[in-house]
């Protein structure tokens, strides 16, 4: 594929609001988890919440979206001069012209689920100030972003579990690269509700303290929430600096629902269609964000797919420990973790990991640390198999 | 800008058309449409472990995409996939609201890995043992058309990989039904490769303003407006006729998603 200039991106998650405040979380290795409380989860375990969504207020000619996964998108839209950046891009292509494509797994569910507790006593039915196209369902946050950022282009959800938002950047590019649009906002949104607290739960995937992926004592996943929005469009050819989506790659693990394939397989898979679509070789990889989610079994097929891929040579590590794993929206808060490590020039620290587990082999990075790095991989997998890997590269170093 | 494809094959499961060819002549007609509620066959491609864990979305999306796949003469292994649904599986959703509702909060493993959008895709991959990616999107009535176009633009990226397009919807219980009042299950699939290398009818397609067109059949308009996935119905009913012509179909607002048939 044709590389896509990212030109404006912004990130809130448990570790702060907007790049900056990323930025210096990443360099630092600071940690956005917290022991879980959630609303009224009684679990034991950690979770990433965003700041202040509670004091969030939507515009008023969109408050009908109101809900918590709306409140982070408004946070998201609004900060880094995203919104502005949208704008302009709306002068130069028309607001037609540019898609908007948004991950998110869960969407405004725990509307739903607080609703559930309002039914009225004589008939259950639902309270009438819920709206269920608006928060419930899986369109509403794209739709919300659409209508937010005025845009008149195509426009979907994409929900695949945890790779969505990843995914959301494949579906942008074939759109793009098509001549459909000359533009598409990216994004990827997923908020804390009491489904996939306790649905991981029932899976025993919770960890009982911040996860430790890649460590031999790693005991699963500790939720977080994100909104994160890219703006991607065709690179300029007077482009001199920048980060770019150099290749996008696919693939279904066609095994189990909720268990990754032993070997590997489809991540692999995926791995090598995205170095494919982007015309590089494994050597080419300074650095790979993992999916690496700190459960037994996504971090040893993963591991299997990397050293097939790339032997021990790739430096990697997961920054989960930090964030919380945003499920739908994981893809977005890694690449801009992929952006920053490009920008500011160095590969953030493994946090929450103590001793390496001795039965992986990747060239895992507990300490991370200033180096240049041109181009980095970022895994994202789901449920049902669901896989994506991205490349993200510096535009000055585009042959 | 105007993606094309062809269609190899269609799958269809709905209410008083039990498969596309059983369907063909109401769609085109020919005969009158008679409806009847849903009947959602049992989906044998799957192991038996996951059969029994299927919801109602996974076993209608199956139907109508092995349908389509034994239509266009393909292996289902061979075929990338993109589904497309307004919501996930209505019943499943339900349950799990019910619980976190209750004292209990006790939602069982299968019921949360049956949540997810992508279920019918996932089961889809296991039934097949297809590799290659598979989209699951989602936009509100104009999912269908939204699923469409992401086909296509993965064939006009891909021409070499045929896409299967699975669109499908199932009805939510009460209380949420009163919210969202999709009266029973349609699904409709269409193997679709690129123009260039493909067999069967030719569609161009490409958004631009206007309004959807209606079902000349007051039965059929009624099923196009009450349920997503037969959004599809307008595009359905000229591939029945097997004449060329036009129609626009639902998109999102002041948009259509115009597609021009050749045979």
């Amino acid at each position: 594929m044709r590389p896509l200039l990212i030109s404006a991106a912004t990130l809130a998650s448990s570790l702060g609001l907007g790049l900056e405040a990323t930025r210096a979380a990443l360099a630092s290795g600071a940690s956005g988890l917290v022991p879980c409380r959630f609303e009224t989860a009684a679990l034991d375990t950690w979770v990433g919440e965003i700041r202040g969504l509670d004091e969030v207020a939507l515009p008023a000619s969109l408050a009908a979206f109101d809900c918590r996964n709306n409140r982070a998108a408004e946070v998201g839209l609004s900060q880094d001069g995203f919104a502005d950046a949208v704008r302009e891009a709306v002068e130069r292509h028309g607001a037609a012209r540019i898609g908007a494509f948004i991950g998110t797994s869960t969407a405004g569910i725990l509307q739903t689920e607080l609703a559930y507790r309002r039914r009225a006593a004589s008939d259950g039915a639902l309270p009438a100030d819920f709206d269920y196209r608006r928060t419930h369902n899986t369109f509403s946050v794209a739709e919300y972003a659409r209508a937010r950022l005025g845009l008149a282009g195509p426009c979907a959800a994409i929900s695949t579990a945890c790779s969505s938002s990843a995914k959301a950047f494949a579906s942008a590019a074939r759109l793009i690269e098509a001549g459909v649009v000359d533009a598409a906002v990216v994004g990827g949104v997923d908020t804390l509700c009491l489904t996939t607290l306790y649905g991981f739960g029932s899976l025993d995937l919770l960890s009982t303290s911040p996860c430790r992926p890649y460590d031999e004592e790693r005991d699963g996943i500790s939720i977080g929430e994100a909104a994160a929005f890219f703006l991607l469009e065709r690179v300029p050819a007077n482009a001199r600096t920048g980060v770019a989506l150099l290749g996008t790659g696919e693939s279904s693990d066609a095994w189990h629902m909720s268990a990754p394939h032993p070997e590997g397989r489809g991540a692999r898979m995926a791995m090598e269609a995205a170095l494919h679509a982007a015309s590089l070789a494994p050597e080419a990889i300074d650095y790979v964000n993992l999916h690496g989610t700190g459960t037994q079994s996504n971090d040893a097929s993963e591991d299997r797919a990397i050293t097939a891929l790339f032997g021990d040579r790739v430096a990697c590590n997961s920054t989960k420990a930090m964030t919380g794993h945003a499920l739908g929206a994981a893809g977005g808060v890694e690449a801009v973790v992929a952006l920053v490590a490009i920008r500011e020039e160095f590969v953030p620290p493994g946090v929450g990991t103590r001793r390496i587990d001795p039965a992986l082999h990747a060239r895992y990075e507990i300490a991370g640390g200033p180096r240049r790095v041109d181009r980095v991989m970022s895994n994202s997998f789901g449920f049902g198999g669901s896989n994506c890997s991205l490349v993200f590269g510096r535009v000055e170093s585009l042959a | 800008m105007t993606l094309g494809a062809r269609i190899e094959g269609i799958g269809l499961v709905g209410p008083g058309l039990a498969s596309w060819s059983a369907a063909r002549d109401a769609l085109a007609g020919r005969i009158a449409y008679e409806r009847a509620s849903t009947v959602v066959p049992a989906p044998r491609a799957l192991p038996s472990t996951e059969r029994r864990r299927a919801g109602l979305s996974v076993k209608l999306a199956l139907a109508a995409g092995l349908e389509a796949v034994t239509n266009a003469k393909r292996e289902a292994a061979t075929l990338a996939a993109v589904f497309a649904s307004s919501s996930g599986d209505g019943e499943n959703c339900h349950a799990i609201c019910e619980v976190l509702a209750s004292e209990e909060r006790e939602i069982s493993p299968t019921r949360f890995h049956n949540s997810v959008h992508n279920a019918p895709a996932g089961y889809w991959s296991i039934a097949t043992g297809a590799t290659a990616s598979i989209d699951s999107v989602a936009a509100f009535d104009a999912s269908f058309a939204a699923g469409l176009l992401e086909a296509l633009a993965r064939l006009a990226a891909d021409p070499a990989t045929p896409v299967i397009l699975v669109a499908y919807d199932v009805p939510y219980p009460e209380p949420l039904h009163a919210t969202r009042p999709v009266p029973d299950a349609f699904a409709v699939a269409m193997v679709l490769s690129s123009a260039a290398h493909g067999a069967g009818p030719s569609i161009a397609a490409r958004l631009a303003p206007g309004k959807a067109q209606a079902m000349r059949d007051a039965g059929l308009e009624r099923l196009r407006r009450e349920i997503p996935a037969a959004r599809a119905l307008p595009l359905l009913g000229i591939l029945a006729r097997g004449e060329p012509e036009s129609t626009a179909l639902e998109y999102l607002d002041g948009l259509a998603l115009r597609v021009q048939v050749a045979t």
